[in-house]
């Protein structure tokens, strides 16, 4: 594998074999030495076209537990706002000796773009393009649910069986697209669960159900709720009528944490307009995996570095 | 052709006798703790402490030690799979650690596995402990206990069997 761009790339073996090196990450991660050598010597540029703190500092503290050097780019403050290139800002970094390109673009299919192009021959990882794809968090998502599900005598499963509603606005989610694929690869089926001014016009081929409101997808007892930030950034007004109508039909109220069955799991991948889409005492009750989310996304990360590493058989 | 070099009983009389030459290295030492490298030195690792266990009953422990993620050669080889580590809950500081495997070649996999130990801990002795020992190595690294020494060409293979993943217990080498 020489980059990382969507989920939609994976088979359901290299899926498996990037969760169970997860767990292996994840192991080493809660030593007393936390670090790998195994990238020494590697330098990993974070280049960032759009805000981020968490994806940004996650993909640092894998680079670093894996002994690489990390250099980070940010577009504000930087050349790109005095108009240079994104070929030219990449070939710089390169240029400079980054052997993995960490993108974060604001507009879909950069990463993508940048991968076919040629200009550079980093590795590179999408580490979320616009609104299409975000898949080093589904990578995260579906080990937080494999081993949260099943726990460590999941290695080698996939998700069978699994069903999983994700709830929220899934047209403007890169997460939502990168979860539905990897979810389907594993197995699990997936429930749509939004406004229909926040769902995409046409979902037939993403091989999921849809439901109009949060309590409807409740009622097929799903082990999985997948809640998704309201991006105030990417919507212009008008998609619904107000927060406390958005929290009152399609938001995890403390009322709904209580329908859930044995062992079902709230997930969200932070940041959490608490009180919107997700009510305070459900992000902090037992089943909420939000700080799990982030400590496994190290992890994820270090597996993804390091499934890039070896050379093209 | 594969040319069979060690059978069953040869496998079992090499694993006791390192099972004897191990009571007899511990010098009045306690606390054994055999690390076995994956695939196969997992299980040889477990047949050692049984038989230790048996000559000598003292305080054993066996674990599983990936050293995937310490090799010098990530980016030349195609991406191994990792597997998981597995580390007695009493850890291996102050212990005699047995590391085993079942081929010793070109001493790189244990060079990574010495990182990976100090990377868990100190602990006060490490020994090796290796079915078969073909030679060719790279790295100023040797065996402590060794099942056979097998002459080899770096264009053989060196194929060892074992009952739990292999279903016989059988070394060739073709």
């Amino acid at each position: 594998m020489k980059h990382f761009i969507s989920t939609r790339d994976l088979s359901r073996e290299e899926s498996i074999a990037l969760l169970d090196t997860t767990a292996d990450m994840l192991d080493v991660r809660g030593r007393d030495v936390k670090k790998l050598p195994t990238l020494r010597g590697k330098t990993v540029a974070n280049v960032f076209f759009e805000d981020s703190t968490r994806t940004r500092l996650s993909f640092e503290a894998a680079a670093l537990a894996l002994s690489a050097d990390v250099s980070t780019l940010m577009s504000q403050g930087s050349s790109v706002s005095k108009g240079e290139s994104l070929k030219d800002t990449l070939q710089t970094l390169e240029a400079m000796g980054a052997d993995y390109i960490v993108l974060r673009h604001a507009h879909s299919g950069v990463a993508a773009t940048v991968a076919a192009s040629g200009w550079i021959d980093a590795h590179v990882i999408n580490a979320g393009d616009g609104t299409h794809e975000h898949p080093t968090q589904a990578l995260l998502d579906a080990f937080t649910v494999r081993l949260r599900l099943a726990g460590v005598a999941s290695r080698g499963a996939g998700l069978d069986g699994a069903k999983v509603v994700i709830v929220g606005d899934i047209a403007h989610s890169r997460v939502a697209r990168s979860n539905i694929l990897l979810l389907n690869t594993l197995g699990a089926s997936v429930t749509l669960a939004a406004p229909k001014t926040l769902l995409p016009t046409d979902v037939s081929g993403w091989g999921v159900s849809t439901s109009l409101t949060l309590d409807d997808a409740l009622d097929a007892e799903p082990d999985v709720v997948m809640t998704l930030r309201i991006q105030k950034e990417r919507m212009s007004s008008g998609h619904f009528p107000s927060e406390s109508e958005y929290s009152r039909f399609w938001g995890m109220t403390r009322e709904r944490l209580t329908r859930l069955k044995d062992g079902a799991i709230v997930m969200h991948p932070g940041p959490m307009n608490r009180g919107l889409e997700i009510a305070g005492e459900v992000a902090d009750s037992p089943r909420s995996t939000v700080t799990e989310q982030v400590r496994n996304g190290v992890a994820a990360r270090m597996a993804v570095l390091y499934t890039l590493t070896g050379a093209e058989s | 052709m594969a040319r069979i070099v060690l059978t069953k009983p040869d496998i079992d009389r090499a694993l006791t006798r390192i099972g004897h030459e191990i009571v007899e290295s511990q010098r009045g030492r306690t606390g054994l703790v055999f690390l076995g490298i994956p695939t196969r030195g997992v299980f040889l690792a477990r047949r050692l402490a049984e038989i230790v266990a048996v000559i000598e009953p003292q305080d054993i422990a066996v674990g599983t030690l990936d050293v995937t993620m310490y090799r010098d050669d990530i980016q030349q080889k195609s991406t191994r799979a990792t597997s998981p580590t597995d580390i007695p809950a009493a850890g291996i500081d102050g212990k005699t650690v047995i590391l085993v495997d079942d081929v010793l070649y070109s001493g790189r996999t244990v060079r990574a596995a010495l990182d990976a130990i100090t990377a868990l801990g100190r602990p006060d002795v490490v020994r090796f402990a290796v079915l078969v020992d073909r030679g060719h190595r790279e790295l100023p690294i040797r065996a402590d206990f060794v099942g056979k020494n097998l002459p080899s060409a770096v264009d053989e293979r060196v194929n060892v069997g074992l009952i739990e993943i292999d279903g016989t217990d059988e070394v060739s080498i073709s």
